[in-house]
């Protein structure tokens, strides 16, 4: 053990205390954000979700370091652990960009097809059958 | 082993104390068995990952996505309108249990058998007592929202309108609601009540309309990835248990490592904690 057992108690209460401040902050941000506690501010989206992300990686670094006491591994257990994480940041990265594209294509299928049944009453076909379908 | 024990004593220097490896010394100064629960984590967080993945993608597509302030906002003992206030106790719940497992942990290395056991009570008591509210959001989503895995009641407007008739849960004919709000379509004796519209601006201005069900994938998401976390504290709490059961018949205190079976469990109930943040991330304040 790096610490003794009398700085470990009070670690542990700091870091909890830490923890408890930052879960009410987020949920009392993501209410101000959207205009519940002050009524006509909105902060905008891109902003709260970032802000949100960040919180949420502190506290997982606090969880990860000192609950989980990869502060006190060696090198090697930490980086054997950690560094695969980084693979995810592609699978991230490439499933919301595919995400959004899919919502691209639904909404242009959505305005053809508008277009198409506006102009002939009768239009059968795949942009049709899709509209059946009720995408939603 | 009784033999690899003898060779290890002849060669002496490397061998070390606990000898849980079978090897001369031990790989990242971990014990087998805490190494090995640090890459079971890793392989569980890739799981949760995936999930949460699927979901982003699925959220990305869908022109619009139910918001948490609107879906999450009721309580028990009838509470309406108190938007994510019970997640947060849910959420300080698990935190506090992880709190109380780090004491647990702490009060092992102490080998102190009467310490670890009032903490980890207290942590079996934070797990039920998660898993207990978990319960009634899902009992509260699936019997009074009727959210289910195929069907999704919570749907967002995507242009203004004026409604035709009301219902009776605070809509009345001639409310107004513009593009962004949400709405709930209740059911009443196993009829969707899907309340009808007039469209007031646009295009379509002056058609009638009904209110649409949300996003299909939103049920499935939710109770998949939230049933999965649930599952693993529930797993967590039976462990606990039995580690519990184990501490208190002073197993441990015969053992050479110790309260070692501790460090494990807690290192598996941070994680649980852990993955809670991210699900609590994208379900609730995203």
């Amino acid at each position: 053990m790096a610490h003794d057992y009398e700085t470990g108690k009070k670690v542990a209460v700091k870091i909890i205390t830490i923890l408890a401040v930052i879960t009410i902050v987020e949920v009392g941000f993501a209410l101000l954000g959207k205009g519940y506690i002050i009524e006509g501010i909105e902060v905008p989206v891109w902003i709260m979700g970032g802000v949100m992300i960040l919180f949420s990686a502190v506290k997982a670094y606090l969880i990860i370091y000192e609950f989980m006491h990869m502060k006190y591994e060696v090198p090697g257990l930490v980086k054997s652990v950690l560094l695969p994480m980084f693979l995810l940041v592609w699978g991230v990265v490439a499933f919301l960009y595919e995400g959004s594209d899919w919502n691209s294509r639904r909404q242009l299928i959505d305005n053809k097809n508008s277009e198409e049944i506006a102009n002939q009453p009768q239009t059968t076909g795949m942009i049709y059958e899709i509209k059946k379908s009720d995408i939603q | 082993m009784s033999v690899d024990t003898l060779e290890h004593k002849e060669v002496g220097t490397h061998h070390d104390a606990d000898g849980s490896w079978d090897g001369a010394s031990r790989p990242f100064k971990a014990s087998y068995g805490k190494l090995m629960m640090w890459y079971f984590l890793l392989s569980d967080a890739f799981t949760f990952s995936g999930f949460l993945i699927a979901y982003g993608a699925l959220r990305m597509s869908s022109p619009s996505w139910p918001v948490p302030d609107f879906v999450f906002s009721t309580f028990p003992f009838g509470g309406h309108n108190m938007p994510l206030v019970f997640v947060t106790v849910m959420t300080f719940i698990l935190l506090a249990s992880s709190f109380t497992m780090v004491r647990a942990v702490q009060e092992g290395h102490q080998e102190n058998q009467r310490g670890v056991t009032f903490w980890m009570v207290l942590t079996v008591i934070g797990g039920l007592g998660f898993l207990g509210c978990q319960a009634w959001e899902w009992n509260n989503l699936i019997i009074e929202e009727n959210v289910s895995y195929h069907t999704n009641p919570f749907g967002t407007h995507v242009e203004s309108g004026t409604y035709l008739a009301g219902d009776d849960h605070g809509i009345n004919a001639g409310d107004t609601f513009e593009p962004g709000d949400s709405y709930l379509v209740h059911k009443h004796d196993g009829e969707w009540h899907n309340l009808k519209y007039e469209v007031t601006d646009g295009p379509e201005a002056g058609t009638i309309k009904e209110q649409a069900f949300g996003p299909r994938a939103f049920g499935a998401l939710f109770f998949c990835i939230t049933g999965f976390h649930g599952f693993h504290v529930f797993s967590g709490v039976v462990f606990l248990i039995i580690i519990l059961v184990n501490v208190m018949s002073g197993l441990y205190e015969k053992r050479r490592n110790g309260y070692e079976m501790v460090e494990k469990i807690g290192l598996y109930w941070h994680f649980v904690d852990l993955v809670w943040v991210f699900v609590f991330l994208v379900f609730y304040l995203l």
